[in-house]
């Protein structure tokens, strides 16, 4: 086909911005355009990504929080080459035992920055200002971050993972758990560390993040001598972080 | 702050609950360059790590390789025992129902025994047996049974299944005695001899099984091709002394905080630290209880932990122990330095 002057064209539409979508009256009731709406007014873009802190935000204890995602991302990215090539792979060849060498020590540091993160936040009593939900979060990630390390313990298929699992089954059976949880049987501990924990892993530490992002860095306790409530105008609203 | 200041539920302030609006200064902050430089850092630490250290990988047990080994030290006696003794008086255990496995009760199997209990819960047996063994058949008589081309030995295998349980019994005690003074003479089983009937003949043809590396596979052998299910050769190498042996000489026993150790010098799960700790504690680790204990002491500990923001008193811990005041020391000593005026929150 010839196209000519005369051929006719379909203008044109106007690429439609999440903004201007959200503002017309017809789309409102969507529920995308609401699941939209509010997910940007709960954490707006220069809230997730801020570019500015408080200037309390100046120790090194803050490190160790991004330095046990980083271990994590490490940790994620052995075990899927370690995956990706089979249990079998690193006992018979020298770079799988790299790489699962390369797991370990992602574990241990991952370990290691987790615990000083906790134990930061913990001295910062960084629950305070309706951040309990992000402590809890954070707690319950510990928790099944131990359980995710120890499955794999339990998958290495050496003399570790034979007294390891020898041992555990006494533990794990008297509280009745060892019913569904048998933890001398390979095949459900593997299932277990490559898939199971590392997704409720990485659920929890994203919301974990998202609710930090959300409500922020605890600011510190107030100075001696002088009281929290020297400007109390506020108090209760959503700025101040008093306990709903 | 006074007592007077309250919240929009009408409570009053508390300083380990609710914090003041920061109207203090903002600095300059890249999250995605901090996290990009901290992610190099942290996989140039790891390589450095694993090139430096590498990772542990010590060769599995076999019921072979524990029924071939010429001796170790048996942790439980100090007698320095001969693989294949060991197994032998370990798998006459298991035929007449006295091992480890055999008296374990649920998940494996039915005992008298309630097991661990907490209090009145007796959690173990509620869950009852969800992965059955009968060590008698399961680690004995039933791998000697895929031994078609041995006639003595099925002839054996049929004259204790075709027994009374009273003669059984006395044919196993007769053996265990014997086998208590059981020897190796030349690589070969040398045990006195005495009125225990066809055990005799069994317990060497399953020693041969476990030497020759046959009684391995069968014993993982499943109803399908596939098997990844190693629950019964493990609790069988378990309730021998060869494993227990090897682990003690990479101080991985219970009472050496094995728990969070690892073979050789690595680390291991030292995560685990307080776990383990409580075994220690003579009370609960002498206790026949203490596994069932560790737990629900652990899992009280967890939610008290998780919980720490709701509770009056253990909220207040931080405030109390001042540590913060080296974490946010900056801000203080601004504070400090403007006359109180609180660097910024108010």
């Amino acid at each position: 086909m010839t196209v000519t002057d005369e051929t006719p064209v379909e203008p044109m539409r106007p690429v439609p911005t999440p903004t201007a979508s959200a503002d017309r009256p017809e789309d409102a009731a969507q529920w995308t355009a609401k699941l939209r709406h509010t997910a940007v007014e709960a954490l707006p873009p220069q809230q997730l990504m801020p570019d500015r802190q408080p200037a309390y935000v100046a120790s090194w204890i803050y490190v160790f929080g991004v330095v046990t995602i980083a271990a994590l991302v490490v940790v994620i990215a052995t075990g899927l080459v370690l995956a990706i090539m089979g249990p079998n792979w690193w006992h018979s060849s020298t770079t799988g035992l790299f790489v699962n060498s390369l797991h370990l020590w992602s574990v241990e540091v991952f370990f290691f920055a987790m615990i000083i993160h906790l134990w930061g936040k913990f001295f910062m009593a960084a629950w305070r200002g309706r951040r309990r939900t992000t402590w809890i979060t954070g707690v319950i990630s510990f928790l099944v971050s131990v359980g995710a390390a120890f499955t794999g313990y339990l998958s290495q298929q050496n003399f570790d993972s034979q007294w390891i699992s020898t041992q555990a089954k006494d533990g794990i059976n008297s509280t009745g758990a060892g019913a569904i949880f048998n933890v001398t049987n390979f095949g459900q501990m593997l299932m277990w560390h490559i898939t199971l924990l590392p997704l409720c892993v990485l659920a929890l530490v994203g919301v974990h993040v998202l609710m930090v992002r959300l409500r922020g860095v605890v600011p510190p306790f107030a100075p001696e001598g002088r009281a929290d409530d020297a400007e109390p105008v506020g108090i209760g609203n959503e700025q101040t972080g008093v306990e709903a | 702050m006074s007592a007077t200041t309250v919240d929009n539920a009408g409570r009053p302030f508390k300083a380990d609950r609710d914090v003041a609006e920061w109207k203090g200064a903002y600095t300059p902050y890249d999250l995605v360059k901090e996290f990009l430089i901290a992610l190099v850092v942290v996989t140039l630490l790891i390589i450095g790590l694993a090139v430096l250290f590498g990772s542990p990988d010590d060769t599995p047990v076999t019921v072979k390789s524990w029924s071939t080994t010429s001796a170790f030290t048996n942790p439980d006696t100090g007698a320095n025992s001969p693989g294949q003794v060991d197994f032998a008086q370990t798998a006459i255990t298991e035929l007449d129902g006295t091992s480890g496995t055999a008296t374990y009760g649920p998940p494996y199997n039915t005992t008298t025994d309630p097991g661990p209990k907490l209090g009145p819960l007796g959690l173990q047996h509620w869950a009852g047996v969800h992965h059955p063994i009968n060590t008698s058949e399961d680690f004995v008589l039933g791998p000697l049974s895929t031994l078609t081309g041995n006639p003595q030995i099925q002839s054996a295998v049929t004259e204790y299944r075709n027994a009374s349980p009273d003669q059984q019994a006395n044919w196993n005690s007769a053996y265990e005695d014997a086998v208590a003074k059981a020897t190796l003479v030349d690589g070969k089983l040398v045990v006195p001899s005495g009125d225990y009937g066809p055990v005799g003949t069994i317990i060497s043809g399953l020693t041969s099984m476990a030497t020759s590396g046959a009684l391995d596979g069968s014993l993982l052998s499943s109803r399908q091709f596939y098997g990844t299910d190693y629950t019964k050769p493990l609790l069988f190498i378990a309730d021998g002394a060869y494993l227990n042996s090897l682990a003690q000489a990479q101080h991985l026993g219970g009472d050496q905080w094995g728990m969070m150790n690892e073979t050789g010098s690595y680390p291991g799960q030292a995560w685990l630290w307080l776990y383990t700790l409580w075994y220690q504690v003579p009370a609960i680790g002498n206790s026949s209880n203490a596994d069932v204990y560790v737990f629900a002491i652990m899992i009280g500990l967890t939610i008290l932990l998780a919980l720490v923001p709701m509770i009056p008193g253990l909220r207040s811990i931080p405030r109390w122990s001042r540590v913060y005041r080296i974490i946010w020391r900056n801000y203080y000593r601004e504070a400090e330095r403007v006359g109180g005026s609180g660097a910024g929150t108010t």
